[in-house]
């Protein structure tokens, strides 16, 4: 990569789960200032703001929502650009990679990107109306899809094809909740048997409850800043070094293959490609595990494992504490929880805390690359990033 | 009462309208207005043809938490509709009375009420596949 460099100096996000005490604009105003703190910069030095989140209008009844978090972090008299970023699931994760692309291309020597989402004041069938909304509208949920059920005929696809088990999808739940059990920030804090996978209420089959990622309320918030004032802001930068977006058929019926995500492919090249790293290097990784089943896509498209090895390679442990690539040490979607706008944030955040090598008892030892990885839907968007800790 | 968000004046949500290219004679459905495969080349040169309602099924799974709508029909099966054509379609298998619906099962077409907007709203209707 040549030209301007992005890093991340400052990670915040508030604590995962039901927050009924508060209201959305509080969440995001809580990571942005922690996350601002983080970084050591001051409101004067911002200027760019991103926020990703993915149905405000539905959820709380509001849009135009950029303007008004930046007012709630003090700074409407900056008069700073705000753009509100959305992509489904993926954005936060796109929201990021505005936030890069307005470093690197010199329109900004700081950047704060925020992700938020306010789910659990609405009713669960208002919360199922915004994830619908994501796959679609016209030619799948209308005639009964739901994002769950597609998730479920993926599923299927996979286990006729690979050999893929149910145990399998159930590991993925099993690893994330023990690695949630670490995290202070995450929903659910207990780690889980197998047999609690198998014997929750059905979904859509072979997918349970424990195979889905909860609602929940959240915010996350980084600081981004360029090579020209990074020294500025002390010794706990994090390079982004690589960044990749890449979008498929919105309609999971118009794919040539169920069970791997073309977007993911691509925007994981070209990240790649970018950081000159090969995938062998990759030491921690937070994945889009909405579901049991995307858990095991993510690793197989990202090529952590061969096409259809993420099962197995799941319950060997290999994308577990101690394997070869660690994968949601957070705990992931399915864990730490999944408030939509704020995953691809929280992602990064959790990766900046292993490359600086302060994620506590939860550590990836020796961590040094770290990919981030954020879809939408049926994985119509995709978003991987590397990011690599500074000596 | 809302304005229907779903009209009825769009015909190919009720029939099995589909779209034909005319430089490279792909079907798709729902219908479009350029061929992924042709793009430029197939402006101005899509016809509409319509699918037989024939089709085998590609994939399905019984849903327990239904789409709005559909709660009273739970558990229903939902699958992907590979059509004789060639589109694949996203619809609810139904009528099968117990019996399993499987990947290679054959299907047909049926025209069926889907729902309405609220209680006073409009009635939608669309496609649904029963065993063939």
């Amino acid at each position: 990569m040549t030209g301007r460099t992005a890093y991340v100096v400052g990670a915040a996000h508030t604590p995962f789960g039901e927050a009924w005490d508060k209201s959305y604009r509080h969440l995001m105003t809580d990571a942005g200032l922690a996350a601002i703190q983080d970084a050591g910069v001051q409101g004067e030095d911002i200027d760019e703001v991103f926020v990703g989140t993915m149905s405000t209008g539905k959820l709380v009844g509001q849009e135009h929502v950029a303007s008004l978090l930046l007012d709630g972090a003090g700074l409407a008299d900056q008069h700073l650009p705000a753009t509100r970023i959305e992509a489904a699931g993926a954005s936060g994760g796109l929201a990021f990679r505005q936030g890069v692309q307005a470093i690197r291309s010199g329109a900004a020597d700081v950047v704060v990107v925020g992700g938020l989402e306010k789910m659990t004041d609405v009713s669960d069938a208002d919360q199922a109306a915004v994830t619908a909304s994501g796959i679609d509208q016209e030619w799948e949920h209308f005639f009964g899809a739901t994002d769950a059920a597609l998730h479920a005929l993926i599923a299927k696809r996979h286990m006729a094809r690979y050999g893929t088990t149910r145990e399998q999808l159930a590991a993925v739940a099993v690893k994330n909740h023990a690695h949630g059990a670490r995290n202070p920030l995450a929903q659910f804090r207990r780690p889980i048997t197998e047999e609690t996978v198998l014997r929750a209420p059905p979904v859509a089959e072979p997918l349970g409850m424990f195979d889905c990622a909860p609602t929940s309320d959240g915010a996350a918030c980084v600081v981004l800043c360029s090579d020209a004032v990074v020294d500025s802001y002390g010794g706990k930068a994090v390079q982004v070094s690589g960044s990749g977006q890449a979008s498929d058929t919105l309609s999971l019926s118009d794919r040539a293959d169920l069970t791997s995500w073309r977007a993911t492919e691509h925007a994981a090249r070209r990240a790649y490609q970018e950081a000159g790293v090969s995938v062998a290097d990759v030491d921690v990784a937070e994945v889009h595990d909405a579901y049991t089943i995307t858990e095991l896509l993510a690793v197989e498209d990202l090529g952590f494992v061969k096409k259809g090895e993420g099962g197995p390679a799941t319950v060997e442990g290999r994308t577990g504490d101690g394997g070869d690539v660690v994968v949601n040490p957070s705990g992931g979607l399915k864990a730490r929880g999944h408030p939509v706008g704020a995953t691809g944030i929280a992602q990064v955040c959790e990766l900046t805390w292993h490359l600086r090598g302060t994620a506590s008892d939860r550590q990836v030892k020796d961590a040094r690359i770290g990919v981030a990885h954020n879809t939408g839907g049926t994985g119509a968007t995709a978003v991987v990033h590397v990011l690599e800790g500074v000596q | 009462m809302t304005v229907p968000r779903f009209w009825r004046e769009i015909p190919q949500r009720y029939n099995l309208q589909a779209s034909k290219c005319g430089a490279c004679d792909a079907i798709h459905y729902p219908p479009r207005t350029v061929c992924p495969e042709c793009r430029r080349a197939s402006i101005g040169n899509l016809e509409e043809v319509k699918l037989s309602g024939r089709g085998t099924v590609l994939e399905s799974t019984r849903v327990h938490k239904a789409a709005p709508g559909y709660e009273a029909q739970v558990p229903y099966t939902l699958a992907l509709i590979q059509t004789e054509e060639g589109p694949v379609i996203t619809g609810q298998v139904v009528d099968h009375d117990g019996r399993a619906v499987s990947a290679g099962d054959d299907v047909r077409a049926v025209f069926r009420r889907l729902g309405e907007d609220g209680d006073a709203g409009v009635i939608y209707y669309g496609t649904k596949w029963v065993l063939a």
